[in-house]
């Protein structure tokens, strides 16, 4: 133990060598203007390059210290304990092996451990001379600020680095290697060692004791001992559904769904025609969705006036608002309105109106907006009064139908998801009525409406009906109980106060009030609390029955969504601040943010609560396979969309503060642009899947029954 | 607790508290900001031209790519000469009873700032073969391009306002390309969007967050020709300096480029040109894009050593004096 190096100080050379060299970093970026990102870039590989060094070299250190150790215990050891440890542990087929040996002749002790002094020596000094030479870059590196800020030098290093580095892995693997063989050197001189100590033993003494040994490790049970000699049967009926074929597992199994003891068949068409209508808009929205991202890279694509790009986007953006997420929701409410308060919708009617009614609105709007009708500028308020008139008396059949249906339910308490679920519906008529009543729109009176509706529409309607949902289906589908009541009650009280208040952060630095700016800013802050309640609580839910994942296809789905809803809700709150604004603002970033969260949140919630639902009414599952690509396409489609722009955007926003030529910053756009329309069309075909799943779970196709069947058949037997 | 269970109090105190803070910050502010703004005297009243105009812009969707806000903001600057202001908007009222305020303030910029349009590119010329297909004008453009605001006729009569398309652009198609109504009253729009002046003496608001000039050493960089031709320049007179035949001349080889009248070459930038019928009328570019004798000058010697050309360099000093010269001769 004398030389070796305390451990305090080994942890402080470890974290002085990690941020050693990113101190420098933050110097140099707190120094260089906010211009240089593509610089910095490089710095941070740099660092990056610099920091697996003194990994590596690290690793090395530790290597040779317990070599140290190693070698040193076994000098030191006391010879004689150490191999009668080993005649203790020998198994039955050792012993009789060495029963049947009589003698044998002692060898000699040769090797010594010179091999490993050199080897120490050699690595001491390569790390020796890595340590210093580091800390001299790191020294001349803060010294000479401007010189370390040139690209060119940056690149030099970092070439040079790459060879060094290269020879230091090469260096340890030649290292382990060398250090396996010593191992193995050792241990073959031990078993020498053992064999004359065992040649040395008084033979007749130790081989009756052997023996003894040796019976008693032969001893085994007859595996009878518990079970007796019965054959098994299940008096009881616990077990059913026995997986008898042994087949590779190609495609991870996963639990079926519970059946549930009765749901109206009414009610389970009506819902089942809320989600074949979502699962329309879906394919449809984002077919339109896909023609429009590969606008960006072919603008030619066609010319003809219904399918250019302004008339399109919004096609777009209403379509999967109100047509598939919207109905997508509503279905589920239908779903968890009645089953939480323990008893039946109050009218199934009013729910086949709602749904035609939204229907017509979409198909009206699109068809309109198709045209060249819509409502002017206001993004998402594009369909005019009259087609979303026709959402609004849909939104007041559905609260009037949950409200009744609440009213007369068979418990005390309202269930948090409902709490939810009605407030998304009372806000989100009265956004719309907000939105659409003529009397306060004049001059930056629409903008002030405007800015308010479009984010009251994504976190009032949207977001807490979704969260609502989420309150119900998450902990049904582990079986568990939500983490904490309270912690949704809170979520759901802040996230009224902040969230209402944030919708002008999408015109900061516009010409609307300075103090309302500031406000939605504030409020954007605040959006922190209920995104951090919620989010705690649904992972907390997750708490010890992580395992469950990887046997449902529902609850990863729900992960996403709720990882999303971390991230992506923080997000948010990050692009209100002024500084964020500069950069960001007007960029296609906001898309990108409204992907992962529309995207991310909302539709991987809305699937997950389909995939638990729909096979409850229906009684049949989709594939594993196709859910599982559904799944798949979706998630890396939507980062394959969305990083490349956040990272082009980015950039953009960079030359637009430096003031390059706009025409410059659309080419520079371009690449992002394909990366954004390849990712696209991933997450298109993840939404086939998602329609063939659906088609699968509610086909009529008969599945045939052969137990069924064939009781049927001798029935008809007996009675023939 | 009994709040918590009562459907009725629970739901109606959540739906009052929406509505309590949706009427602060949404429809209050609104209110007051229709009462309290009016329109800049100097604001040009919108003919009925451009208010056509400005529904077919609507309905096409343009707010999509094209905002129409001057934030307050330094790189902001390129679009207006000032920050857009309350009052900019406060004359937009209702469109009609089907449709809403168009204030067309937009939150995506994936095209340019149409705020100042009118002045930045006032161009019939280039504004209509642009629409036809703005990669005749800008091949680097991704915006839809606009036929069906277009006829192709054989005959033309003296009425017809025909666009110079190049061939390959017509898709086989003989004949001239004739605007159509909606494409008149869509370029009177265009033509229409400039910033008001100020009333004398108000102050104008500032744009914040300046960008900092690369202070090494001290001396500043003179700015770079290249760049201010393309953010100034290339979209009519192009990247190779040819220009589109028909509409806007070329800059190779030309006699003002090259020759010796300084003068009339700093004249046509900062205040525009009008000399020539066979070609379209150019906006005083300079002036409205509030370029400083530096920048002149390194878009006069950018242009006068590019594409062939081959002429001395002249110094800033040279410039800024014709510059004052010109500014004077323009007051009066």
């Amino acid at each position: 133990m004398k030389n070796r190096i305390p451990r305090q100080q080994k942890y402080g050379m470890v974290i002085g060598l990690i941020f050693g060299p990113l101190s420098l970093l933050a110097q140099h970026t707190g120094i260089m203007e906010a211009t240089q990102v593509p610089r910095s870039g490089v710095m941070l590989v740099l660092v990056l390059l610099l920091m697996s060094v003194f990994t590596a070299a690290l690793f090395l250190a530790c290597k040779v210290w317990s070599m140290l150790d190693k070698s040193r215990k076994e000098t030191e050891d006391d010879n004689f304990q150490e191999l009668s440890r080993y005649l203790a542990n020998m198994d039955s087929v050792q012993i009789g092996k060495l029963l049947t040996i009589t003698g044998s002749q002692p060898t000699k002790n040769t090797a010594g451990n010179g091999n490993t002094k050199t080897v120490l020596l050699f690595v001491s000094v390569v790390i020796g001379s890595l340590l210093p030479s580091a800390s001299l870059f790191a020294q001349s590196g803060a010294n000479q600020k401007g010189l370390l800020s040139e690209t060119g030098i940056i690149i030099t290093i970092t070439l040079i680095l790459i060879p060094i580095l290269a020879a230091i892995g090469l260096m340890i693997v030649k290292l382990s290697r060398m250090l396996q063989n010593q191992r193995k050197q050792q241990d073959l001189e031990k078993a020498e060692r053992l064999a004359a100590y065992l040649s040395t033993l008084p033979a007749e003494e130790v081989n009756t004791v052997l023996q003894a040994r040796k019976k008693a490790l032969d001893f085994t049970l007859n595996h009878t001992e518990l079970s007796g000699q019965q054959a098994p049967a299940d008096e009881k009926g616990l077990i059913s559904n026995i997986n008898t074929r042994d087949i590779l597992p190609f495609v991870a199994p996963k639990q079926k769904a519970v059946k549930r003891p009765h749901i109206d068949p009414a009610l389970a068409k009506l819902i089942l025609w809320y989600f074949g209508s979502a699962a329309f808009w879906l394919l449809f929205g984002t077919s339109i969705g896909e023609y429009l991202g590969i606008k960006f890279v072919a603008p030619d694509a066609d010319h003809i006036s219904w399918l250019s790009f302004g008339r399109l986007r919004p096609v777009h953006t209403n379509a999967v608002f109100w047509g598939w997420a919207s109905l997508g929701m509503l279905g589920l409410g239908y779903y968890i309105v009645p089953m939480v308060s323990n008893t039946a919708l109050a009218s199934i009617k009013k729910g086949w109106q709602a749904l035609h009614l939204v229907n017509a609105a979409v198909i009206l709007g699109t068809l309109s907006l198709m045209a060249g009708i819509n409502n002017g500028g206001g993004e998402y308020r594009e369909y005019t009064w009259p087609v979303m008139l026709l959402f609004g008396l849909a939104l007041i059949l559905t609260l009037i139908n949950f409200w009744q249906t609440i009213s007369k339910r068979q418990m005390k308490e309202i269930y948090i998801s409902n709490w939810y679920i009605v407030s998304a519906l009372m806000f989100a008529l009265t956004i719309t009525v907000v939105a659409y009543v003529p009397s306060w729109q004049n001059g930056l009176g629409e903008t002030i409406i405007q800015g308010y509706y479009m984010h009251q529409g994504v976190g009032m309607w949207f977001m807490l009906f979704t969260l609502g949902i989420v309150y119900y289906m998450l902990p049904q589908q582990l079986n568990k109980p939500i983490y904490s009541y309270s912690l949704g009650i809170l979520a759901f009280w802040t996230q009224i106060l902040f969230y209402t208040l944030i919708g002008t952060h999408h015109f900061v630095f516009s010409s609307i009030p300075w103090w309302l700016q500031t406000v939605a800013i504030v409020g954007s802050v605040g959006m922190v609390i209920p995104v951090v309640a919620g989010t705690t609580n649904f992972i907390m839910t997750f708490r010890g029955a992580w395992h469950k994942i990887a046997g449902s296809y529902t609850l990863p789905f729900f992960l996403v969504g709720i990882i999303f809803y971390c991230t992506g809700s923080l997000q948010g709150t990050a692009e209100a601040f002024r500084s964020t604004n500069l950069l960001w603002h007007f960029t296609d970033f906001t898309v990108a943010h409204s992907h992962l969260t529309m995207y991310g949140i909302i539709c991987f919630f809305l699937w997950a609560g389909m995939y638990a639902v729909i096979p409850r009414l229906t009684g049949k599952e989709a594939p594993q396979v196709t859910v599982g690509a559904h799944f798949w396409l979706a998630l890396i489609g939507l980062l394959f969309y969305t990083i490349p722009l956040m990272i082009g955007s980015t950039l953009r926003g960079q030359m637009w503060i430096e003031g390059k030529p706009f025409i410059e910053t659309v080419v520079h756009m371009a690449p992002y642009w394909l990366w954004r329309a390849i990712g696209g069309s991933l997450m298109w075909l993840s939404h086939i899947f998602f329609v063939y799943n659906f088609y699968r779970m509610v086909s009529t196709r008969e599945t045939i029954d052969v137990k069924e069947v064939a009781l049927e058949k001798l029935q008809q037997k007996i009675i023939a | 607790m009994e709040f918590f269970n009562n459907h009725t109090r629970l739901f109606r105190t959540a739906f009052l508290f929406f509505a309590g803070l949706t009427l602060l910050v949404a429809i209050l502010p609104a209110i007051n900001n229709q009462q309290n703004n009016q329109p800049l005297p100097s604001a040009e009243p919108v003919t009925e031209e451009a208010m056509k105009g400005k529904l077919v812009f609507i309905s096409n969707g343009c707010v999509a790519c094209h905002t129409q806000q001057v934030r307050n903001v330094d790189m902001d600057k390129v679009w207006g000469s000032r920050p857009s202001i309350a009052a900019d908007y406060a004359g937009i009222k209702r469109t009609d009873t089907w449709r809403n305020t168009a204030t067309l303030m937009g939150t995506e910029r994936t095209g340019s700032d149409l705020t100042d349009i009118g002045n930045r590119q006032p161009s019939s010329d280039w504004n209509l073969v642009h629409l036809f297909n703005p990669r005749i004008v800008v091949k680097e453009s991704i915006m839809p391009a606009y036929p069906w605001l277009f006829t192709i006729q054989k005959e033309t009569t003296a009425k017809d306002v025909v666009v110079n398309v190049p061939k390959e652009y017509l898709n086989g198609k003989e004949g001239k390309v004739v605007a159509t109504e909606e494409a008149r009253y869509l370029l009177a729009y265009l033509q229409s969007l400039k910033q008001a002046k100020l009333p004398d003496g108000s102050p104008t608001p500032d744009f914040l967050y300046k960008r900092k000039q690369a202070a090494s050493g001290g001396n500043t960089q003179a700015p770079d020709g290249n760049l201010l031709y393309t953010a100034n320049c290339q979209s009519c007179h192009q990247a190779n300096g040819e220009g589109l035949p028909g509409a806007f001349p070329s800059l190779k080889g030309s006699p003002v480029v090259n020759g010796n009248n300084l003068q009339l070459y700093v004249d046509i930038i900062m205040n525009g040109y009008d000399a020539r019928p066979e070609f379209g009328v150019m906006p005083a570019v300079g002036t409205n894009a509030g370029l400083s004798a530096a920048e002149v000058t390194a878009i006069i010697n950018h242009e006068r050593n590019s594409w062939g050309n081959k002429a001395e360099k002249v110094t800033e000093a040279d410039v800024k004096k014709l510059l004052d010269f010109v500014k004077l001769k323009t007051a009066k």
